[in-house]
């Protein structure tokens, strides 16, 4: 039978197998291995059977701890169970895996490997999780491919059942996870028939039942707990074994041959390399073609890590070998060597010196030298040219241990040497590199093509892609490999066929042509025409063009896109331009498989989606020039740094180079040892993102604020000046007088910082003036950028000169002017219009000169955190937030922590400041033990006594002086704020928020709450409401969104806000203030519109409002301090729902997909919704109608 | 016993009562409801092309924004099965009504491109529909457009319907014709069987506090049911077509009044959204009582009997009529 052939990335590689061959499976998203679980939910609503025919029950749980539990109670209670999970997840599944296997429990864990945080957090690839488990007693398998994934998927499940060890099946997060291969699908005979049912049987009858009662999971003593953990030796010993004759049925049934080390290279290697994942993949190919230069060298590649069988490892070891490398994609510090290395050089010891097992191949021959290394961390490229520079370490007399491949340590000299150039790739294999523009679709189109390819061709086929860190704006390289061999190349191409820049603006950022080997094609989209675009080209492309000899082709495809309703979706007419220049398919069949392909992505959202991308394709070759290349240069400009030359040093010499993707250049000794970086880091990253920004009108500005309080990147400021700044004022700008009561006889001016817009165009929305003669106008308009790029960037410039406002002369109470102080959250990377970030901005506007943010893992953790640059910035008196991210789901008591330190500091100084009363005075000492900090002025009253106590204490010579002086700032108040999303606050770390919030410490909590895990990409959260879709709530949420904020009121002594700044602006900043002036805990629940709800977002504020006039989102504020004076504590900011909930929901795609789907379940759904928001309104309205008694007042007893 | 049945479109009807397209004639259960309560037909709402497009490439557009640029989020949405974009949800109501009720079921179409107006209308014949109203508006913005071209552009498109389709064909116009008479004429030409007079249009409104343009609704009223009355009983007569009168019926006056000019059948439509699909037994029976009173025997008896061809003074409904309203002050 001839076998199916798909292309198909790993996690849909791994989800196919794992889905078909389980009855229960428990998920919780994280990266990268979220797609697994999203598979298995999308096939169980779609109703998919597992190979025994029955749809596999798929959960969501909490955490992944809780889906760890979920797993360990189904196994137990007898289902065939799966789950799958990466990273920090895997690391909360450690005791539950401890559990399972101790209990000898069959099932698989799905892991796609990734970076364990340390310094910083890594979404990216390494095995630090996997090997954080190997003393949990489960199996580790790893793959090395996405065939492999496929196939080992198969095999873990096949051996779990006869071993009764628990499997973890593994395989390099993003490399193997993500990649897009060619692989032959194992049919669902093929899986029926690797399955022993009757192992099944066994398992079932084992499970917990009253029906044949016992107990599993005892608490022991010291007599027995020993003895018993050694009852599991013999289904160690005979898993190795066991996973071999697996192995062995598989190939019968596949045709492909698996071993649990897999050798590649000379029988007679002299130098072997030792390692698993992906990276064998490169070091196996790199070896055959050394091997075909004469060198004696082989690759061992590890599958069944765990349990170590060391008479099939030295089995595999050709006898020859004289020196091994062991590498490791993790890395242990302090540790004797990394995992697998160690392992290594237990076998060699155990099975060669101590000759406990007869290795005659080995007699009489010198035992191998072993080296250890790590490589690819977090993703680090791992290359041929790496390979080779291990093989070459190992020829050596001396060679280098425990040294480090693919960086450059210049601080401990662990690293080699690698020359970048040495490529091994076979001139057959086409290499193809596109950059694109997130948002111009590069990559669906290059999935498309990459599966064109390689189904419809006999081509084997590659696909990889990188992302940027920015939600908006972002860049994206595609990488693609196809040709008549199978490609085992998993690495970034280097030395590229042919070269596409989707976005004539990278060639002023990017080397894009680097990497075009001598007479490659090089595509451009260009805005300019075939006898023009050569002059617009800086100097290093056209050198690039000409010295190489690049075929260069251009088009328009703007224009194309804008002919053809395409808007900036450029995709399909550039991959049409690709297939048509790259010969890969005869023009005709190629563009019948192109609208194939469109129809397939499209067909299901409707026929003109279809035509329009038809279209496209059709015009496509119509607009595609070759340029006749001159043979010089012409071009008087050259690229512009990434950075300016005024940042300083630091920025141009480290996070310039990451910013020019240049990173992999950096020295170890150019980085930090401990992952802090300096702050306001996103100045210096002029990204030019936007198409049009926006202008102020100031004739028709009412000064109100609004358009300045919404901005999510904080690019539209205020301020109010002395009118000498106009004297100097550049050419063009504006101003007004200032309508500022505290502020008499000023100016005021907004300006846009037009380099760091996103063009999300929500100020406009916001804005409430309006022309009378022409209504479609305001006071804030967009306006294209490019003709006023530098008018507006030299205003900006002269704009940040003028002084901030003093903060004690105006009152913060209001929108208008809490808008002109200083935002210390500036150009995050956001995603365009984000709901969140205006909520931190006005944190940092209100406190930030004293705010500590503990930040969850998350989007803010993402847009926040992420290099190369950040957005939480430092004002001109070198204050500003001090911010931090732990985990995702420790947030809460990681803030708290920060509480506890400042108080226990803040304690400590006032016990001694008393002793130093008599160089400081009396007076001094008791100003600043009563200061009231309650407001701006006292703040900065209170900042002044303590440099007075500073500059005292720094003459004094002390020790209780000098342990005075290291903790006198904690004397002025800090604001403590606890941020992150309702992923962490509702589910992972609702147990923490909980505790912390019980705690009664002066912390807030801000719960951005976007109602779904918008991170990692919509996953439904105990937040989602009812009705609405997400992904793993396909079919729309059917149970209400959790009250958090009653929950939480439940204590009674904790400030609870709900807030909506679309609805409420003033609601907002009352409840922030309150918040933070509350002696105790506060919980602050803000709504906040996000890209996952499906619908642009410049029309978040709108949504916003229809939320809370629908009811689904009412606003309010409980004070505790009202209690205490008699008072309701519950006070509705909003009015009685005036509209149905209809109206909010079907402008949003999360609500609006289902009834497109499922229209009787929307209807049903929808109706709940209402019926929920009606309850809950008339439960608040109650509450808040109720009245008080005064604690405080006299005894109130009517018996009296 | 007065005989209230009519025929419309060559299709016999049990009596002159239809309902128009409403949200209550878009499922079987409302319609069933309608037929339960005497309504003769059931015009469904018109299948908008225009909308199918849009709401096709808006739901693509929201289902990318945002997708295949960052790396842990490459989508924000479920892949779930088909959407039901497009004319399949319309046709199957279509369906289902017409399986779940015992009067003949009208289709209608809003068209907009001409390739899309045959492809649907066929749809609509081959999902079962007794008739197709088409819904002819196209609002002409460019003052380049003359109206000859405007209307020889309508002309061509029921033209190509007419051709393709073979169950009976309605054409509903609004009332923004210079010439009516002459284009119904050219449509009676293209071989319509029927023509409905008029049809009614949400006219934008401006909210004054916000400064922004609104859409409004506003359900007729029993005096709009005169500019109709005009047109048909001025064509009753000439144009060998049959008429339905839409807009302002909301009692058996009404009916009765639309029966006279010339009308076969009355629709209504706002008539039920405020009183509820019972209102169509009580017309009736009001209809039924005032012709026994009045000691009609049947609906085809009053048929055109005070259309302008059977009027004493056909003046009436010409220029006069309007001297004689303006001298009534």
């Amino acid at each position: 039978m001839s076998k199916t052939v798909i292309t198909i990335d790993g996690n849909e590689a791994t989800a196919y197998v794992a889905y078909r061959l389980s009855e229960v499976i428990a998920i919780y998203p994280i990266t990268p291995s979220s797609t697994m679980g999203e598979f298995a939910d999308e096939w169980a609503t779609l109703k998919k059977p597992n190979i025994w025919g029955t749809v596999p029950s798929v959960t969501e749980m909490q955490s992944e701890g809780g889906a760890a539990g979920a797993v360990h109670g189904a196994i137990q209670a007898g289902a065939l169970t799966t789950t799958f999970t990466a990273s920090q997840g895997l690391l909360l599944m450690i005791p539950n895996m401890f559990k399972i296997a101790g209990e000898l429990s069959p099932t698989v864990f799905h892991v796609s490997a990734r970076t364990v945080a340390a310094h910083a957090l890594s979404i990216f690839g390494d095995q630090s999780d996997v090997m954080a488990c190997r003393s949990t007693g489960f199996a580790l398998l790893a793959s090395n491919s996405v065939q492999e994934a496929h196939d080992l998927a198969a095999i873990a499940h096949a051996s779990t059942l006869r071993a009764r060890v628990p499997f973890l099946h593994f395989f390099d997060g993003f490399r193997t996870s993500s990649e897009v291969n060619k692989i032959e699908q194992l049919s669902e005979e093929d899986l029926r028939s690797l399955i022993d049912d009757s192992l099944i049987q066994a398992h079932r009858s084992r499970a917990l039942s009253p029906d044949h009662p016992f107990i599993r999971g005892t608490a022991q003593n010291p007599d027995t707990f020993f003895q018993e953990r050694e009852t599991v030796n013999p289904f160690y010993n005979v898993c190795p074994e066991i996973v071999a004759e697996v192995m062995e049925k598989f190939a019968q049934i596949s045709g492909r041959t698996y071993h649990l080390f897999d050798y590649v290279g000379d029988p007679e290697a002299e130098r072997v390399i030792v390692m698993m994942g992906s990276g064998s993949e490169t070091a196996g190919e790199t070896a055959r073609y050394l091997l075909e230069a004469g060198q004696k060298v082989g690759v061992l590649k590890v599958h069944l890590y765990r349990p170590f069988s060391v008479l099939h490892f030295l089995e595999a070891l050709p006898p020859t070998v004289k020196s091994i490398a062991v590498l490791d994609r993790t890395k242990e510090p302090g540790a004797a060597g990394e995992p697998l290395y160690q392992d290594v050089v237990t076998a060699i010891n155990e099975g060669l010196a101590e000759g406990s097992v007869p290795y005659t191949q080995f007699a009489n021959r010198p035992y191998p030298r072993v080296i250890g290394g790590r490589y690819g961390l977090s993703s680090k490229e791992f290359t041929p040219a790496m390979v080779k520079a291990v093989f070459d370490e190992l020829q050596k007399a001396d060679p280098k241990n425990h040294f480090t491949v693919g960086i450059e340590d210049d601080v401990t000299k662990t690293s080699l040497d690698f020359d970048p150039t040495f490529d091994i790739e076979d001139p057959q294999t086409v290499r193809c590199v596109f950059w694109g523009l997130g948002s111009d679709g590069t990559v669906g189109a290059n999935k498309n093509s990459i599966k064109i390819i390689g189904e419809e061709t006999d081509n084997c086929a590659q696909g990889y892609f990188v992302y940027d860190s920015k939600k908006s704006g972002g860049v994206t390289i595609s990488h693609l490999r196809f040709g008549p061999k199978p490609i085992r190349a998993p690495y970034q191409i280097s030395q590229a066929n042919f070269v596409a820049c989707h976005q004539f603006s990278f060639l002023e950022r990017f080397d894009i042509t680097k990497m075009a080997i001598p007479g490659a094609v090089f595509l451009l989209n260009s805005i300019y025409g075939v006898d023009e675009v050569w002059d617009h080209l800086p100097k290093e492309t056209q050198k690039d063009i000409v010295e190489k000899k690049l075929k260069f082709y251009i088009i328009d495809a703007y224009e194309v896109a804008k002919k053809t309703d395409m808007g900036t979706r450029i995709n399909t007419i550039m991959q049409t331009c690709f297939f048509a220049i790259s010969g890969v398919l005869p023009k005709e069949e190629a563009i019948q498989q192109i609208k194939k392909a469109i129809q397939k992505t499209y067909g299901k959202r409707g026929e003109a989606v279809v035509k329009k991308n038809f279209a496209a394709v059709d015009q496509a070759l119509e607009n595609l020039y070759e340029i006749k290349v001159p043979d010089k240069i012409t071009s008087q400009f050259t690229r512009r740094p990434s950075v300016p030359e005024e940042a300083p040093e630091f920025v141009r010499n480290v996070l310039g180079k990451m910013i020019a993707l240049e990173g992999d250049s950096i020295p170890v000794s150019a980085f930090p040892v401990d992952g802090t970086y300096p702050s306001g880091t996103t100045q210096w990253e002029k990204r030019n993102i936007a198409l049009e920004i926006p202008v102020w009108e100031p004739s028709l500005c009412i000064q109100c604020g609004k358009c300045a309080i919404v901005c999510p990147h904080a690019v539209i400021r205020e301020k109010v000046y002395d009118p000498s700044y106009l004297k100097n004022a550049p050419e063009g700008w504006v101003s007004l007088d200032a309508k500022f009561k505290e502020l008499p006889g000023m100016k005021f001016t907004i300006a846009v910082a037009p380099e760091d817009c996103t063009g999300c165009s929500i100020c406009v929305e916001a804005c409430p003036a309006k022309d009378k003669t022409q209504v479609g106008r305001k006071a804030i308009n967009m306006a294209p950028q490019p003709p006023i790029r530098e008018s507006e960037r030299v205003k900006w410039d002269y704009f940040l000169s003028i002084p901030e406002v003093d903060r004690t002369a105006i009152s913060t109470r209001t929108v208008k002017n809490s808008q002109l102080l200083q935002p210390l959250f500036e150009f995050s990377g956001a995603c365009a219009g984000c709901g969140e970030t205006p909520y931190l901005k006005l944190l940092t506007q209100l406190f930030g000169d004293r705010l500590m943010v503990a930040n969850a893992t998350g989007c803010s953790s993402i847009y926040g955190g992420n290099l190369p640059t950040t957005p939480w910035a430092v004002n001109k008196e070198g204050r500003g937030p001090s911010w931090s991210n732990s985990l995702f789901e420790d947030n809460a008591e990681f803030g708290l922590g920060f509480r506890l330190s400042l108080d226990k500091q803040n304690e400590y100084a006032r016990e001694l400041l008393p002793k130093f009363a008599g160089i400081l005075g009396e007076n001094l000492v008791d100003a600043i033990l009563n200061a009231d900090q309650s407001t701006e002025s006292g703040i900065r009253q209170q900042r002044e006594r303590v440099a007075q106590l500073k500059q005292t204490l720094e003459k004094e010579n002390t020790l209780e002086a000098k342990q005075l002086l290291s903790i006198a700032d904690s004397l002025v108040q800090k604001s403590v704020w606890i941020v992150g999303g309702d992923g962490w606050a509702y589910d992972i770390g609702y147990g923490g928020l909980d505790h912390v919030l019980a705690s009664g410490r002066n912390v807030n909590l801000i719960v951005l709450d976007t109602e779904v895990y918008s991170n990692t990409g919509g996953q439904a959260s105990k937040s989602t409401p009812l009705a609405a879709v997400a992904k793993f709530a396909a079919a729309g949420k059917g149970l209400p969104k959790k009250d958090l904020g009653m929950i939480a009121m439940a204590y009674g002594y904790v400030y609870i806000a709900r807030i909506a700044m679309g609805a409420s602006d003033q609601q907002t900043q009352t409840a922030l203030l309150e918040a933070d002036a509350y002696p105790g805990p506060s919980l602050v629940i803000a709504y906040s519109h996000c890209i996952a709800h499906g619908y642009d977002l410049k029309y978040g504020l709108e949504q916003q409002k229809l939320a809370v006039a629908s009811g689904v989102w009412p606003l309010y504020r409980y004070n505790p301090l009202l209690a205490e004076e008699g008072k309701n504590p519950l006070i509705l900011d909003s009015k009685d729902p005036s509209i149905p909930i209809e109206q909010f929901a079907y402008n949003e795609t999360r609500y609006k997909m289902l009834v497109q789907t499922d229209e009787q379940r929307a209807e049903m759904l929808i109706k709940l919704a209402q019926q929920d928001a009606n309850r809950r309104w008339e439960l608040y309205q109650q509450m808040a109608a109720m009245t008080y008694s005064n604690p405080n007042a006299g005894n109130s007893n009517p018996g009296d | 016993m007065v005989d209230l049945s009519t025929n419309y479109l060559g299709i016999e009807l049990r009596n002159p009562l239809v309902a128009s397209a409403s949200p209550l004639t878009q499922k079987a259960e409302t319609a069933q409801q309608l037929v339960k309560a005497g309504v003769s037909a059931i015009v469904m709402p018109s299948l908008f092309e225009e909308q199918i497009l849009r709401e096709s490439l808006k739901l693509d557009q929201d289902l990318t924004r945002g997708t295949e640029q960052f790396a842990e989020a490459l989508t924000y949405f479920p892949e779930v099965g088909q959407y039901s974009i497009g004319p399949d949800t319309y046709l199957q109501n279509l369906s289902k009504i017409k399986k779940s009720v015992s009067v003949p079921v009208i289709g209608s179409l809003n068209g907009y491109t001409d390739g899309g107006w045959v492809e649907y209308a066929q749809k609509i014949q081959a999902a079962g529909a007794d008739a197709l109203e088409l819904n002819l508006y196209y609002l002409a913005t460019d003052p380049e457009l003359t109206a000859n071209e405007l209307e020889d552009k309508y002309l061509q498109l029921v033209r190509n319907i007419r051709n393709k389709v073979q169950i009976p064909l309605a054409v509903k116009l609004s009332p923004f014709f210079t010439s009516l008479p002459n284009f119904s004429k050219h449509l009676a030409e293209c071989g319509v069987n029927g023509i409905v007079l008029f049809n009614r249009f949400y006219q934008p409104d401006f909210d004054l506090e916000e400064l922004e343009v609104v859409p409004h609704l506003i359900l007729s009223n029993s005096n709009e049911v005169r500019l109709p009355l005009r047109w048909i009983a001025l064509l009753y007569g000439k144009i060998p077509v049959d008429f339905a009168l839409t807009s302002g019926v909301h009692t058996a006056e009404d009916m009765l009044k639309a029966l006279m000019a010339g009308a076969k059948i009355a629709m209504i439509t706002s008539a039920f959204l405020q009183e509820g699909s019972e209102f169509a037994t009580m017309l009736l029976e009001d209809l039924q009582k005032w012709m026994e009173e009045h000691e009609y025997t049947s609906v085809k008896q009053m048929i055109g009997s005070m259309s302008q061809k059977a009027v004493a003074d056909p003046a009436e409904f010409e220029r006069a009529n309007y001297m004689k309203v303006l001298a009534s002050y």
